[in-house]
């Protein structure tokens, strides 16, 4: 990891002089739990620094070279990871778009989880809620039409999640052993996997289906012995999975559906999430906007955390010159009680600088509940960043 | 008793037929106004955008605009983000439709994720400025109802002052003072009345230039706000017009290959 975080920094060095568009930002982040850990030993709170630069050449008026890369430095807790998140050719021609190398694409509409987006491996070192994503190999073709887009993917090589050391926080406290991951394909993470997607807008609504085919990006965690100790192998089948999406804007609510099923050697499992979010626009004049989020989601794969779950949510955007947000919502398992309340804050200092606030707390974790290995993990989190 | 009635409409005929005519003669304004600027087919601009607080602390906002005429609709524009840096490459694309509600999409670059935003927030403040959304849309004539008030010199000018009225909902106005010029049909001020009907702001459009030997498009918008102090600056640099701009540019698939 070291190797190619240098080696993605010498890379950066030696073409950011002809990079005709650099931008970014750096970033210090501070983190404290604020209760004891089980297994107790882990770290109670945590510093770390990051960066995510990314270059852009225009090379012609149909083509051009993108390069973003991610890093961050933290105590030795497992954290400290680098990833080109980005290093992708784009062509253009007319109606069709062709971009190759290393990506990220982002699917779907509701807000507490991301069911149909699939192509990327989470980065699961950076959050759990799957918004920061390792770069996928791909080749990636779109079609226009005059009201949508159909996508073609092809897949090459595939990124493992990685799981932050035992010491550390928000990770199974059973160590997981990535270097022993199994694959269900014979050419493991080899397999080239392939997906298809149309997309379209039609007045107030916009849709969605694809079906991906390939191997499933999160692993199923087995436990095992080695060496007469507990460990977690991570198992990643192959599965088909189709895909759903639909949104549509009604006055204002904004209804959103998000549906799967995916087939895999042990089952076929429909999983779906929907919900809606009224916005009170301009409240009293003020210039604040206030969203309620209320989502639901089902899963019937036995390894779903969010089987029989509630979301509620509340938005505040208060449109100042700061862009000033805070997002605060609870996660209810309607069927075994547990819940966790989130925040999110963020407010911009100057004109390059932004603060941002996460906290999570896990209430009332019921026995035999997947989140059960996070029951003592709430967190408290600020980040400074600036931004170029 | 007859008599008396018969008075009583005497009295009112000519007020209503005044009220009519200064209707008639507001719309004719409004339609004349948007004669005049069709047919420009396309054009791209840079916009500056300065916020002022009430203590006279300035920020600075880098947007690039890019804008398409519709023959039978709305104009369709992008609002490209530049500055400040945690915004960079967040791109805004609005599909407007007179009366009918618009349709409105972000890019979030750090997300790669185009959502579509509600437009029904007519009101509230675009990026933290004193310009509401529904003071920046495209001005299609049947957005609003006229009423014209008077003819009066306005800088080097004479003016036309019409009121207006609009006709769509969530606006946070009961009505706008526009003076708009004989020369050119180029607006030069409004005021703006908050929905208690109490005066909220005041733009002041100046610097025209015009472009293609016949449109005009100012330098400096400036919107002061009367109730919180405040204000906020455009200026508009680097006009060009027929780009070249097509419909595939106005895409929401577009959003994501930006530059």
């Amino acid at each position: 990891m070291r190797g190619l975080l240098l080696s993605s920094a010498l890379l950066a060095a030696s073409v950011s002089a002809f990079a005709e568009g650099l931008s970014g930002n750096m970033a210090v982040e501070g983190r404290a739990f604020t209760q004891g850990s089980v297994p107790p030993g882990r770290v109670d709170n945590e510093w770390s620094l990051s960066a995510q630069p990314r270059w852009q050449w225009v090379l012609g008026r149909d083509d051009e070279l993108t390069l973003e890369l991610f890093a961050r430095i933290d105590e030795g807790l497992g954290r400290q990871h680098g990833d080109i998140r980005e290093l992708r050719w784009l062509h253009v021609d007319g109606d069709n778009e062709w971009r190759i190398g290393i990506d990220s694409v982002f699917w779907g509409v509701t807000e507490s989880r991301h069911l149909v987006d699939v192509i990327n491996s989470v980065d699961r070192l950076e959050g759990l809620d799957g918004e920061d994503k390792l770069g996928q190999p791909m080749i990636h073709y779109s079609r226009l039409t005059e009201d949508g887009v159909l996508e073609v993917f092809l897949l090459p090589g595939f990124r493992a999640a990685h799981y932050a050391d035992t010491d550390a926080r928000l990770t199974p406290s059973i160590p997981v052993r990535e270097s022993l991951a199994r694959y269900e394909s014979s050419q493991e993470d080899r397999h080239v996997d392939g997906a298809l997607r149309y997309s379209a807008s039609m007045g107030d609504h916009d849709f969605g289906v694809s079906v991906f085919r390939g191997t499933q990006r999160e692993p199923l965690l087995q436990a095992s012995m080695l060496n007469g100790q507990p460990v977690l192998i991570p198992f990643y089948p192959l599965m088909t999975q189709w895909g759903l999406e639909w949104q549509a804007i009604l006055g204002e609510w904004t209804w959103k559906i998000e549906a799967i099923r995916r087939i895999r050697d042990d089952g076929r499992f429909t999983a779906a999430t929907s919900g809606f979010e009224y916005t009170f626009y301009d409240l009293g004049a003020s210039g604040i906007d206030v969203g309620w989020l209320l989502e639901y989601s089902s899963d019937q794969r036995p390894e779903a955390v969010f089987d029989d779950d509630w979301f509620t949510g509340v938005r505040l955007a208060f449109n100042d010159a700061q862009s000033s947000e805070i997002l605060a919502g609870l996660l209810y398992d309607a069927r075994r009680g547990s819940q966790s309340l989130r925040v999110e804050a963020s407010r911009r200092l100057g004109d390059s600088w932004k603060l941002s606030l996460e906290a999570q707390s896990f209430n009332h974790v019921a026995a035999g509940d997947p989140l059960k290995t996070l029951a003592r993990d709430d967190y408290i989190q600020l980040e400074l960043a600036w931004y170029f | 008793m007859f008599s008396r009635l018969l008075m009583t409409l005497a009295l009112l005929i000519p007020v209503v037929a005044q009220a009519g005519e200064a209707e008639d003669r507001g719309l004719e304004i409004a339609r004349a106004a948007d004669a005049y600027d069709q047919g420009f087919g396309d054009f791209q601009a840079d916009m500056v955008m300065t916020l002022k607080d009430r203590r006279g602390r300035k920020t600075t906002r880098y947007i690039r605009i890019r804008t398409l005429e519709m023959p039978d609709d709305g104009d369709r524009s992008l609002s490209i983000f530049d500055e400040p840096a945690d915004v960079k490459g967040t791109a805004m694309l609005t599909w407007s439709h007179g009366l009918k509600p618009d349709d409105q999409w972000l890019y979030l670059p750090a997300l790669k994720r185009v959502k579509r935003i509600n437009s029904r927030n007519k009101s509230g403040p675009f990026m933290g400025s004193e310009f509401a959304f529904e003071d920046l849309g495209s001005q299609e004539v049947e957005k609003y109802h006229y009423r014209f008030l008077r003819e009066e010199p306005c800088d080097d000018s004479q003016c036309f002052v019409v009121e207006r009225t609009p006709a769509y909902t969530y606006s946070g106005y009961t009505r706008q003072v526009v003076w708009i010029d004989k020369n050119g049909y180029r607006l030069r001020k409004v005021d703006y009345y908050d929905r208690k009907n109490a005066p909220l702001k005041t733009l002041t459009v100046s610097g025209y230039r015009q472009y293609l030997e016949h449109y005009w498009r100012p330098d400096r918008m400036e919107m002061v706000n009367h109730q919180n102090g405040k204000s906020t600056l455009l200026e508009w640099k680097n006009y060009r017009f027929r780009t070249g701009l097509s419909e595939r540019d106005f895409r929401k698939q577009a959003l994501k290959r930006l530059r």
